[in-house]
Order: C-alpha cells, then structure tokens, then sequence
C-alpha cells in the first residue's frame, strides 16, 4: 500500500477516534441533560463518519473493485442522529414537566 | 503506521465507551441514560469498523450496519416510551 | 412514465443506495435494484405526498459544501468546550421564528440546526412556526438567530421555492 495512502488511512482513525472519544467525555462531563446532548449528536456522529470513510478507503484499495456501502452507512448515521437527539430532547422536556419556555406557549 | 493508529484507536475508543458506561451507570434521569445508550451503540460501531480494518474482513462491516440501524431504532423507541408510555399509538 | 415512476427522485435514491450496498459488484445486484426501484414506491405510494418538491440543484450543492464545513467546525467546536472548565459553560434556549411553512423543509432545517455548531433543535412549534434549539455557549442571542436564518433557513427557502 501507498505511503499516502497509509498516512491519510492512519490521519483519519486517528481523528475519528478523536472525535468519538471527545464526544464521550462531554456525554460524561457536562453538568445537565441537554448540554451533554451536544458531544453525541455532533462530535461522535463526526468521529464514527471519519473512521467509516476510513474504511471505505481502506477496503477499495485492498481488494479488488471499490467500496460503496460504507458510504450508505455513513449517511444512515448523519440522517439518523439529528433525530435520536430530537427525540431524547422532547422526551427529557416530557419529563421535566418545566421546561425553559412552557408559559409562553399556547395549549 | 498503520497499524499502530489503529491499536491507538482501539484505546480510545475503549475509553469512550468506558465514559458512556459511566453515564449510563450514573444517570441521573432516563434520558441521560438512553443518551448514553445511544453514545455506546455509536462507539460500538466504531469499534467493528476498526476490527473491520484490522483484521482485513469486510465482513464486520455488515454487523455495523445492523447495530447502526437497531441502535436507532432502539433509541426512538424508549424515547416514544418516555413521551408517550407507550410505543404504537 | 408517470405511472411507474410515481416518484422519479425516490426511484433514484433506491437504487442508488441498493447498489451502495452491494458495493455495485455485479448486473444481478443491478435488475435486483431496479425491481426495487420501481417497485417500492408503487408499492408504498399512498403514503406519500402527492407531489413530490421541485428541488434547485446548484443551491442545494452549495448548501450540502457550507453544512459538510460547518459539521466538521462544530465538533472542534464542542470539542474545546467539553475540555475547557465546564463552569464557564453558558448554555440558553432560544426561540427562532421561521419564514417558511413546510413540514418537510421545516425538518430539513431542524436537522441542519442539530448538526451545525452551537445548537440542537428540540422542537417546532408548528401553530407559531418557532423553531426551539438549545445553544450550548450562547453570548448574543440575537447573533444565533441571525446565523441560522441566513446561513441555513435563506438556501433551503431557495432550494424548495417556498
């Protein structure tokens, strides 16, 4: 394999696990619900986008013919978070039975 | 080279699913903990694609896809459970 | 032609994303996934709308390239929040009212919204047409707002002509 090829192969891991890593740590650290609903949905989707590109490469590159399905994946999960998110978020609103803006809002 | 990103990768990936454990474990309400939920199924599928990688075998890739979509699923229902308790209206 | 393709653009879609998945390896995979291209949405066409949206292709181009750049932006962005002290932190939800009218783009602009820096969308309150997001560390209200009517809500009332 190609030493570019490589070194980009290694660049994006290295920056997926990053990514997927630091969107972990905001999960762990941030003080309430909708602050940590931040790393998840950006940073992670992110990370896990880069290394799955990283695969697509990869495997385009060692066997024979080109790699595609990573692509779908890739964009089943950049379709797919912004949603979870926007459920989790009305779910934790639900719950708290006093969000930020109810008084103002008619019904 | 290579391969010594992805053995890096692999350390970090583990720490991040150790970090969402930790939330899931600690709470406090369910949300944080279906988020957490949510995080681990996205780290787990990192982490068969790194296998994917590792170990040469595309086949790992298939089952990332089947935890992507089950993942999603999973999440929309317990936060419909939550909304609504209940999942079919 | 319209009879079989009640929906050109989701045949297409079909069978583009049926040979993503088969990595387009071989013409099997291809008639497999023209059945389905042209199957699926006959089969399931009482559930869509009935005319599907004219879409602008340069517009939505240029709006798919300034979204790739502001994904990666907003990760480096929580990136350096989720390091940094977390007291400092000041998150805020901002009510955002909306020009256009349309469920569909309504949910297009609330998912660019959850994925570009800064804000999650949590709700459209579809009686008003107010977008809620929750902004992780908001300084100037007014600036967000400003942001997402011009950088993502502008292009999309372009792209649908709505």
């Amino acid at each position: 394999m190609n030493i570019w090829i490589e070194s980009l192969l290694a660049f994006l891991i290295l920056a997926g696990a990053s990514f997927t890593l630091l969107g972990s740590i905001g999960l762990a650290r941030l003080p309430d619900f909708f602050m940590r609903l931040h790393g998840p949905t950006k940073t992670t989707t992110l990370g896990v986008g880069a290394m799955v590109i990283a695969s697509a490469i990869y495997f385009s590159v060692s066997d024979p013919g080109i790699s595609l399905h990573e692509i779908a994946a890739t964009l089943f999960l950049f379709i797919t978070a912004p949603v979870s998110a926007h459920l989790l978020a009305k779910a934790a609103l639900h719950i708290a039975q006093k969000p930020v803006s109810e008084e103002d809002r008619p019904g | 080279m290579l391969n010594f990103a992805i053995q890096i990768a692999f350390a970090m990936i583990a720490l991040a699913m150790l970090l969402s454990l930790y939330r899931m474990v600690r709470g406090p309400d369910a949300t944080d903990r279906i988020l957490a939920l949510d995080t681990l199924y996205i780290n787990t599928i990192a982490l068969l694609v790194l296998l994917g990688i590792n170990t040469d075998n595309s086949a790992y890739f298939e089952s990332a896809l089947l935890i992507a979509i089950m993942g999603f699923v999973g999440t929309v229902a317990l936060s419909k459970y939550l909304l609504r308790g209940d999942i079919i209206e | 032609m319209r009879r079989f393709f009640p929906h050109p653009a989701l045949s297409v879609a079909i069978f583009l994303l049926w040979m993503a998945l088969n990595n387009a390896s071989s013409l099997a995979h291809a008639v497999l996934a023209l059945i389905l291209a042209i199957g699926l949405p006959l089969l399931t066409r009482s559930f869509w709308p009935e005319h599907p949206p004219r879409v602008k292709a340069i517009p939505a181009l240029r709006l798919f390239a300034v979204v790739v750049c502001d994904i990666v932006i907003a990760s480096i962005d929580v990136a350096k929040l989720v390091l940094g002290p977390t007291g400092r932190i000041k998150p805020a939800f901002i009510e955002v009212p909306l020009d256009l009218q349309d469920p569909f783009v309504g949910t297009l602009l609330a998912s660019i919204v959850s994925l570009t820096p800064g804000t999650v969308s949590i709700d459209i309150d579809r009686s008003r047409w107010v977008l809620q997001v929750h902004a992780l560390n908001v300084d100037d209200r007014a600036a967000v707002i400003n942001a997402i009517k011009t950088r993502y809500e502008k292009p999309l009332k372009e792209i649908f002509s709505c």
